[in-house]
C-alpha cells in the first residue's frame, strides 16, 4: 500500500475531509472538517478523488513528506511554493511524484491553509464517519507528527480530469446576515460592525479568530445580561463582553454563551479559513431569502 | 407560548422559546420527524438551532417550525428507560452548594438522587449532557465565580438550572458535588454518548 512518510509538519498539519461530522450536534459533536472546504474539494477533483476523500491541511506551510509509490498529488489553498524532488512544482495542478521523492511546502505568500490531496485519499480510520481531526473535541486522527506513516487508499475508479479550474482568489470582504442576536447591540455598534475594517489578531486557530477594532457596545438593557448558551454554526460572529468579535471556523463549539451579532454566509467561511493574523477583513450585510411561504 | 424564528446566516434558523420544557417538546417533535433539508438540530436552554443543507431549504423549514405541534410530555416519557448512575457525593464544592441552597449535605444528596433528570441538550464537549430537573428547583446554584482549569472525568456538578457530568478531563466552572465511574463517552458504542437529548437519568448514592 502507498504511504506518505511525513518528514516535517510546519506549525500545524492535520488530516481533514470536506464533510466532517454533521448530524451529531445533539451528542455535543461539532462538524469540523477542512477550514477551506472549497480548496480541499478542488485538490481532490484535480487528482480524480471522490470529493469526500481525506487530505492534509497544512497551516502556514512547512509540510514535507515522501511517497513510497509513484503518486498523483495536488496542492491548493494558500499558495505555498511547492518543491517535488528538489524541483519547483505547480500549485492547483495534479503532479506526478515519483516513488521515494519528497514533496515540500514552503511558506505561502498569502493565505493561511494549504491542502494536499493524493490520488486514493488518506486511508486513516474514520471516527464517527469522518477522517477529519477535530482539534477541540479530540476526535479523529491525531495531529500529524514528523515520522508519521499515513496510508493512502486505492485509486478510485473515476478518471483524472484533463483540465480543472482553480477558484479565483478574492478579497477579505465576508458577506454576513445580521442576527440572531444583533438586537443585543446598540444601533451604532451594529453600524460600526459593518463599517469597520477589522484586523485578524494572532488569537486564531481552527476554532476561529478574534478581531481587533472598535468595542461593540451592548444595547441598553443588555449591558450586564448573560445569554443562556445556544447553538452556533460555522461563520457565527460572537461578541464576548470585551466587545471584540470572534469569527467561528470549522472546530467551533456546538453551543456558545455570548450573543452572535451576525453569521457569515456558508460559502464565505472558506475564505475566512484563509485569513491569517494581521489580515484586514470587512463584513458586508446581505439578506437571506425571505423566510416565509413558498 | 411564543416561538420566535431568528436568522442564523444562510444555513441556519434559531428558534427561541420561553421555557426549557417547550424546547424539549419542540426538539422531540423535530427529532422524530426532521423537516426536509435539516442536517443538525441543536437544542439548548431556550432555543433550538436548525442547520439546513442550503439557503433554499430555509423558507420551508421556517414554516414547519412555526406551526410544528410540540411532542406531549406523555409521548416523551413513554419511550426510554431510566439509566441509573452511581455517584460518590464527596465533591469539592458541596459546602458551597450547602451555603447557596440552605440545604444540609444529606438534603443536597437526597434532592439530587430523589428525582429523574432529563438530558435537555448536549454541548461544551462530546458526551456532555445538560440535565434538567423534573421541577425541583432546590439545587439551582450559580456557576463558580472562577473556573477550574482541570476538572477530572466523571465529576458531577451543578450550574444554574442544570446538573452535568464531565465525560473527560477538561476545564470547567460547575459546582462539583460528586464523582462517578460511569463511562459517558465510548466511540465503540452507537451512539457513543449516554447522555443524548431526551435520555432520563436517576442518580444513586454509593
Amino acid at each position: 500500500m502507498n504511504r506518505l512518510t511525513v518528514t516535517a509538519t510546519g506549525p500545524l498539519t492535520t488530516i481533514q475531509d470536506v464533510t466532517g461530522r454533521p448530524g451529531r450536534a445533539d451528542l455535543g459533536v461539532g462538524v469540523s472538517g477542512a477550514a477551506d472546504r472549497a480548496a480541499l474539494r478542488l485538490a481532490n477533483r484535480l487528482v480524480g478523488n471522490d470529493e469526500g476523500a481525506a487530505g492534509l491541511e497544512a497551516t502556514l506551510g512547512g509540510l514535507a513528506f515522501r511517497v513510497t509509490t509513484t503518486s498523483l498529488v495536488a496542492v491548493t489553498g494558500a499558495p505555498a511554493p511547492v518543491r517535488i524532488g528538489g524541483r519547483p512544482g505547480d500549485l492547483h495542478r495534479a503532479v506526478v511524484v515519483p516513488a521515494g521523492s519528497k514533496v515540500r511546502l514552503g511558506t505561502p505568500s498569502c493565505g493561511l491553509r494549504s491542502y494536499v490531496a493524493v490520488r486514493g485519499g488518506l486511508a486513516v480510520d474514520p471516527v464517527l464517519g469522518s477522517r477529519a481531526t477535530d482539534t477541540v473535541a479530540g476526535l479523529g486522527p491525531p495531529v500529524v507528527a514528523t515520522g508519521d506513516e499515513l496510508p493512502v487508499g486505492p485509486p478510485p475508479s473515476s478518471p483524472v480530469p484533463a483540465v480543472d479550474v482553480a477558484p479565483e482568489a478574492t478579497g477579505a470582504t465576508l458577506r454576513v446576515v445580521l442576527g440572531p442576536r444583533h438586537d443585543w447591540f446598540a444601533d451604532d455598534a451594529v453600524a460600526a460592525f459593518l463599517r469597520t475594517t477589522w484586523t485578524v489578531t494572532d488569537d486564531a486557530n481552527r476554532v476561529g479568530f478574534r478581531l481587533d477594532g472598535p468595542e461593540l457596545t451592548r444595547a441598553p438593557g443588555h449591558g450586564g445580561a448573560e445569554l443562556p448558551s445556544e447553538g452556533v454554526i460555522r461563520g457565527s460572529v460572537q461578541v464576548p463582553p470585551s466587545g471584540r468579535p470572534t469569527v467561528f471556523l470549522a472546530d467551533h463549539p456546538v453551543t456558545g454563551g455570548y450573543p452572535v451579532i451576525g453569521v457569515v454566509l456558508d460559502a464565505d467561511t472558506d475564505r475566512a479559513g484563509q485569513l491569517r493574523p494581521g489580515s484586514a477583513v470587512r463584513f458586508r450585510r446581505v439578506s437571506v431569502p425571505p423566510v416565509g411561504r413558498t | 407560548m411564543t416561538r420566535t424564528v431568528r436568522p442564523c446566516g444562510d444555513t441556519g434558523l434559531l428558534v427561541e422559546l420561553d421555557t426549557l420544557p417547550e424546547v424539549l417538546a419542540l426538539h422531540a417533535a423535530l427529532a422524530a420527524a426532521p423537516p426536509d433539508g435539516v442536517v443538525d438540530l441543536v437544542p439548548a436552554a431556550r432555543t433550538v438551532l436548525l442547520r439546513v443543507r442550503s439557503a433554499a431549504d430555509l423558507a420551508t423549514v421556517a414554516d414547519d417550525v412555526r406551526t410544528r405541534e410540540p411532542a406531549s410530555t406523555a409521548d416523551r416519557e413513554t419511550d426510554g428507560e431510566v439509566t441509573e448512575i452511581a455517584v460518590t457525593y464527596d465533591g469539592e464544592d458541596l459546602d458551597d452548594v450547602v451555603a447557596h441552597t440552605g440545604l444540609a449535605r444529606e438534603e443536597v444528596v437526597a434532592a439530587h438522587t430523589g428525582q429523574v433528570w432529563t438530558v435537555a441538550f448536549a454541548g461544551f464537549t462530546p458526551g456532555f449532557g445538560y440535565l434538567a430537573s423534573d421541577g425541583d428547583d432546590r439545587l439551582h446554584v450559580p456557576r463558580r465565580s472562577s473556573s477550574r482549569t482541570r476538572v477530572p472525568a466523571g465529576a458531577v456538578g451543578l450550574a444554574g438550572e442544570f446538573s452535568g457530568i464531565y465525560p473527560r478531563e477538561s476545564p470547567g466552572g460547575w459546582q462539583l458535588i460528586g464523582r462517578t465511574d460511569h463511562v459517558l463517552w465510548d466511540l465503540d458504542r452507537d451512539p457513543p454518548a449516554v447522555l443524548v437529548p431526551g435520555a432520563r437519568i436517576r442518580f444513586r448514592a454509593t
